[in-house]
């Protein structure tokens, strides 16, 4: 357990350890053939857990909450939830 | 898997999934950068962002209490300027709870005293850290926990404070309004608040899909809404002067933004339609005010 | 020692705290207007005006915002201070009580008032009262010197590494901050020797981001508690040792965490914090001559609560008469409750409480001499109950 510090005062971003990526049944699955690489999905993301590299989207779901902003704003289209371990909704 | 990230907002924080705040924040963090100290008061934004032993700022940041953002944040500029440190922004991001009512008072101290702070009211229109109570940032017409809709009411009664005219009364350097949905504006903002001599205040509406009803998904659309049906104008001010307006091309009627959101659908019974029909004339009166939709030739 | 001495000089309390504070030279001072502490920060103004000195002075908003002003800058590891009164101190209650738990030292001076209603701007402790279970160190002054020599003391108190917890000094409102007494300022590099830089454990500094004021849930929260009633407990011996560090390097010594007066054959002893305790010194040769073993033990510390000390000393009398200038309602006074609270245990002495002087109303030595009559036919009728006594109700207004 983490001891206490005077003042209760903290490290920063000791929140990286924390697998919110549980909160989701479900995950986004990128269909590349779409993705044109324009980042609309990385600058909504709320979670910081989008990422542009090489011009493709390319999701952490460590972190994914399975918010779908990523998939409604995406001008392509590019971007669908599937059921983790199942189905595409 | 965890990640080692240079956003200096991390990932693996509480809030809600689809909540608009951190999109935010992340928008602001970009353009402040590492030389930064932010100060918040209590509400959703330090809930979710603090656990003991789980905090995901990467800057240094202070909750103190509800009612003393800015006057923490006065604390901290004197002292850095003290020590001759002025180069490091000092940004409060508070909510509309202590914005507008209990932290009112300290945030017209601090403006008054012209401080070069940057304060940031992200406002998603209710005490919704506790629960979806009314705040006076609830627009006309919402429900909420305090103000339900039923029997003889039909919501909150009174108005949104305008707090762009209330920033503006104090006389300081910059005043601008902001959302989500526009990150590049809110960003351009959000760099001239920081160049400000003095305070600068910028009002951010973020929608909450708990508290509004709404879809995850849909947090920017309906930020994005609000700006498209004249309710929450994107304006800027530079010593009280009017400086910029995000024209609208096409106006959208507010019952594009409002039908489907939950806190709203009460208003689609018989005796609230007249509700309906103020909160269209705000958004009128908006329109007239800035010249929403007046050409850029005139 | 006289080499510490800048002049020595009829001075206003409030002049004399405001000189020795900026020789302190706390790099941040908040300001809201209350009296009677008004003249300190005033003079405070002057001073740096004057002197165009670049510390930082905030007129705030409310007392509230010039508590948090010091929460901030402490925060920052800057050197903070304010001082209130009365109403103004209830308005920083709940950030002192977040600056103790945030382990933040920020220096306040308390120019004690009565609070309202009815309003009234006369003596008593019932404001600094409030804020006793807060985790701040409360020092109570008897005279203008020993105010000045405390407020030199509670910085060094407050900002040690051990310590880092507000810190007030409480003064008696016209009484000590208005009355002129003869009084020895020190010099400003003397002060400045005296008190170390002020280097916090954790500051708030891009170089090394931290998290202040974190959610925790109730598997730690008695933890975090119990740290700070430590660090409080643990400010005992900071206290005494920088009492007796002040006194090598300037002279003066006022007691540490108590003051014995005429204790070790005393039958009878007040106990007292504040100006009384001067007026009490003045009525103790008076008992004395008419036979009566009467001493005085005056409360300095007041938090941290000097439970050994009091146990102690009062070990050997039959009575301690406890003159509470405030109130705890339908109890009694705070001070009697705390010290029958330690002496819970200690066979022997009796408690006395009376409730006096709320509002300001005068003290003289003709009114010890009363109680000491007083108590001592209680003592002999075997009368002496736990009731507090208000002292010299008018039942005529009743």
């Amino acid at each position: 357990m983490l001891k206490l510090n005077i003042g209760g005062i903290t490290e920063a971003g000791l929140s990286k350890k924390n697998k919110t990526g549980n909160w989701s049944y479900f995950i986004p699955v990128v269909d590349v053939s779409r993705c044109n690489g324009c980042g609309i999905c990385e600058q909504f993301c709320p979670e910081s857990c989008v990422e542009i590299k090489e011009k493709l989207c390319i999701v952490n779901e460590y972190y994914c909450k399975g918010c779908q902003i990523c998939c409604f704003e995406c001008p392509q289209e590019a971007i669908t939830m599937k059921e983790k371990g199942g189905a595409v909704t | 898997m965890v990640v080692e990230t240079e956003k200096l907002f991390a990932p693996g924080h509480n809030a809600c999934p689809g909540c608009g705040v951190p999109i935010g924040i992340n928008a602001i963090l970009d353009v402040a950068g590492r030389n930064t100290i932010v100060c918040s008061p209590t509400g959703c934004l330090e809930t979710f962002t603090s656990p003991y032993g789980a905090s995901n700022w990467e800057i240094p940041w202070i909750h103190s209490l509800f009612e003393n953002a800015p006057a923490v944040a006065s604390g901290i500029k004197a002292a850095l300027e003290y020590e001759e440190r002025e180069d490091i922004n000092v940004i409060v991001i508070g909510g509309d709870g202590a914005t507008f009512d209990i932290g009112f008072g300290s945030l017209s101290g601090m403006l008054d005293r012209e401080e070069n702070i940057l304060y940031i009211c992200y406002d998603n229109e209710a005490y919704m850290n506790t629960g979806i109570q009314r705040s006076s940032a609830t627009p006309f017409g919402a429900t909420t926990t305090t103000t339900p809709a039923g029997g003889s009411s039909f919501g909150e009664r009174f108005r949104k404070k305008d707090m762009i005219e209330i920033a503006r009364a104090h006389q300081i350097e910059y005043v601008a309004s902001a959302t989500i949905a526009y990150p590049r504006d809110l960003k351009n903002k959000v760099k001239k608040g920081l160049a400000a001599k003095g305070p600068a205040y910028i009002h951010l509406i973020i929608p909450c899909n708990l508290g509004w009803g709404i879809e995850p998904e849909k947090t920017v659309h309906f930020s994005r809404l609000l700006v498209e049906t004249a309710l929450f104008p994107l304006v800027e001010y530079e010593n009280g002067t009017l400086i910029g307006v995000r024209k609208l091309k096409k106006l959208l009627p507010v019952e594009e933004y409002l039908k489907s959101q939950g806190r709203f659908a009460h208003l689609y019974k018989d005796d609230n339609k007249n509700v309906i029909k103020e909160i269209q004339q705000i958004a009128d009166e908006n329109v007239r005010k800035y010249g929403l939709l007046d050409s850029d030739n005139e | 020692m006289n080499s510490a001495v800048k002049d020595t000089s009829i001075l206003q309390g409030s002049v004399a705290i405001a000189e020795t504070v900026l020789a302190a030279s706390p790099g941040v001072i908040a300001v809201y207007p209350i009296t009677p502490q008004t003249h300190i920060v005033e003079h405070l103004s002057k001073l740096i005006a004057q002197r165009n000195l670049n510390n930082k002075y905030l007129t705030v908003d409310s007392e509230f915002s010039a508590a948090s002003v010091v929460l901030g800058a402490a925060a920052t590891g800057v050197r903070s201070y304010t001082a209130s009164a009365s109403q103004g101190l209830l308005l920083m209650t709940e950030v002192i009580f977040n600056m103790a738990g945030t382990r933040l030292p920020g220096v306040f001076t308390a120019v004690n008032r009565s609070l309202s209603p009815p309003i009234n701007i006369q003596v008593d402790h019932q404001d600094t009262m409030t804020l006793r279970d807060s985790g701040i160190i409360q020092l109570y002054v008897e005279n203008i010197q020993e105010a000045i020599d405390t407020h030199i003391q509670i910085f060094k108190i407050a900002e040690h590494q051990q310590v880092l917890l507000p810190a007030m000094v409480c003064m008696d409102g016209w009484i000590l901050s208005h009355a002129y007494e003869p009084v020895t300022l020190w010099k400003e590099e003397a002060v400045q020797e005296f008190l170390p830089e002020f280097d916090p454990v954790y500051r708030l500094d891009p170089q090394k981001p931290l998290t202040y004021g974190a959610l925790t849930d109730d598997d730690k929260i008695m933890e975090f508690k119990f740290m700070v009633h430590e660090a409080l407990v643990g400010s005992k011996e900071i206290v005494k040792s920088v009492a007796l560090e002040f006194k090598e390097k300037f002279g003066n010594y006022h007691g540490d965490l108590v003051e014995e007066n005429m204790i070790e054959d005393a039958d009878i002893i007040l106990v007292a914090m504040g100006s009384i305790a001067g007026t009490i010194k003045a009525a103790l040769p008076e008992l004395r001559k008419s036979g009566k073993k009467v001493g005085l033990l005056k409360i300095r510390a007041y938090r941290p609560f000097p439970d050994q000390e009091i146990r102690q000393a009062l070990s050997k009398a039959r009575v301690a008469i406890v003159l509470d200038r405030s109130l705890s309602c339908s109890v009694g006074g705070p001070l009697a409750g705390d010290i029958k609270y330690c002496l819970h245990n200690q066979d022997g002495t009796r408690v006395v409480n009376y409730i006096i002087s709320l509002g300001g109303r005068e003290v003289y030595p003709e009114t010890i001499y009363k109680i000491v009559d007083e108590t001592e036919k209680k003592l002999a009728d075997d009368a002496i109950d736990d009731k507090p006594v208000f002292w010299d109700l008018n039942k005529d207004l009743l």
